[in-house]
């Protein structure tokens, strides 16, 4: 008799849980699954929610020193770039006036044109301002975050633009604010045509602030310089929105395509107000060309 | 040299959790700063985490790592599980080689917390590019560069509540 106890390892002196390497395997693979769950199915939008009321306060309160010391910088900014900008300010505001006044009645005779040529009444767009608060940290996706969220009726899928353009498209709604994918992320599609042409094509974030036009064949009517607007066949935007300007057509790319790159008209990178429309009901499918129909692959 | 190593004959009073708590309270509200897209600012936390890993892997393990993780994930608004995952092979490395690295001075110590670092970001990396995402560019390496110049202060500092002395005794020698 070796030990009284052979085959069975002594009592641990002190209780420490699982070994590392144990330990290791279970909260990796739990992490593993969490990004699958996540990047695949899409069904953690409520965890995280849940978890957003812990971050929220943390990150309105690491805002605060940066707030700060942007405000006070402000404080200290030029009187005389302020007035130069009020004055700016006054004179676009009593342009847009005019423009405000002719509106209303062309309103009221575009109504009347349509009734006469029988055509579907089209449908009025609501907007809210909301201030971008800051660009997500998240170093491989282009988004940022604005202060209106749930509690303020955004919901998930909205068009968002500044005055100029499209910026993005809302992609995640909070219960205080909202995360925009901006329209040079990767992930983001955007039906578009190009204004001269009416060619339609969809639209890509192409990395470092450009965007691609992708599946056009090489011999398309393009030129540098050629304005992108949005076509409006998702339903979701409005169509006639400028999205870019075609900066290069390089038609020797490889299998037949033409890779075109373009710059975003908007201030897609420069953060400031922007308005958030309420998203269109996306048009039936019988309703529009099967091929140009553009897939929108943006609810990440 | 303040570090106790092998050469310091410093010795520290125990850790308080909350302080460590804290610690990784600050380093989070530090991450969360709305910077704009600056990637070649360190992960605090990431920093913090290691430290508190190879200075108490008792009471700092994986599990405190997958939590911040997950809190980091969230607050990014990152791919679910890419911090955790990158965190919890870092406090994985830090625990397992705590002892190692704690015989080294400073200067060495730094040496072994960068491939851990380096480590941490390329498995982000890894599972972003998976999953289709842009690349950051060159640029978002020098966080880890950074943090490694960091540590010594870090580690400084971390440890400060831990240096003052008990109540002074003339007659004591420690």
């Amino acid at each position: 008799m070796a030990s009284p106890v052979a085959g069975h390892s002594p009592p641990p002196f002190f209780r420490r849980g699982p070994a590392p390497l144990v330990r290791l395997v279970l909260l990796a693979s739990a992490s593993l699954t969490l990004i699958v769950v996540d990047y695949r199915l899409h069904y953690l939008e409520l965890v995280r929610q849940a978890l957003s009321v812990v971050t929220t306060p943390l990150q309105v309160a690491a805002g605060m020193p940066v707030a700060g010391v942007r405000s006070a910088g402000e404080y200290f900014a030029d009187l005389a770039r302020l007035q130069a900008e009020n004055a700016q300010l006054r004179r676009e505001h009593t342009e847009l006036a005019t423009i405000r006044l002719r509106q209303e009645q062309l309103d009221q005779e575009n109504t009347r044109l349509r009734a006469l040529l029988d055509m579907r009444e089209r449908v009025k767009v609501d907007a809210r301002v909301a201030e971008v608060i800051y660009a997500v940290r998240d170093p491989f996706s282009r988004r940022v975050v604005v202060d209106k969220g749930l509690t303020h009726g955004i919901e998930p899928g909205s068009p968002v633009v500044d005055d100029v353009g499209v910026i993005g498209q809302v992609t995640r709604v909070y219960p205080l604010n909202a995360e925009v994918t901006l329209i040079s992320d990767k992930d983001q599609a955007l039906p578009v045509q190009v204004a001269r042409t009416g060619v339609r094509a969809v639209m890509f974030g192409a990395g470092s602030g450009t965007l691609e036009l992708r599946y056009l064949a090489a011999d398309v009517d393009l030129r540098e310089g050629d304005r992108i607007v949005t076509s409006g066949l998702d339903g979701v935007f409005v169509p006639g929105l400028p999205v870019a300007r075609v900066k290069s057509v390089d038609r020797d790319g490889e299998g037949g395509f033409v890779r075109i790159l373009c710059v975003p008209i908007a201030g897609v990178e420069a953060h400031s107000a922007v308005l958030i429309m309420a998203p269109g009901k996306p048009v039936q499918p019988d309703s529009v060309l099967p091929a140009a129909a553009a897939p929108q692959e943006a609810k990440k | 040299m303040n570090q106790p190593s092998f050469s310091s004959r410093r010795i520290l009073r125990p850790v308080r959790p909350w302080f460590v708590w804290l610690s990784l309270l600050v380093a989070l509200l530090l991450n969360l700063m709305p910077l704009g897209r600056a990637f070649w600012l360190p992960d605090w936390v990431a920093l913090v985490l290691c430290f508190w890993c190879v200075r108490e892997p008792l009471r700092v393990g994986m599990g405190s790592a997958f939590v911040m993780g997950v809190v980091m994930d969230v607050g990014y608004g990152s791919l679910m599980g890419q911090h955790a995952l990158a965190y919890v092979l870092l406090a994985y490395a830090a625990t397992t080689f705590s002892r190692r690295i704690l015989w080294f001075g400073p200067l060495r110590q730094s040496l072994h917390v960068l491939p851990m670092l380096v480590g941490a970001q390329c498995v982000m990396l890894l599972v972003r590019l998976a999953g289709d995402a842009e690349f950051p560019g060159l640029e978002y390496f020098a966080g880890a560069l950074i943090a490694t110049l960091l540590w010594h202060p870090i580690s400084f500092v971390l440890l400060l509540p831990q240096y003052r002395p008990e109540n002074k005794d003339e007659n004591r020698p420690i």
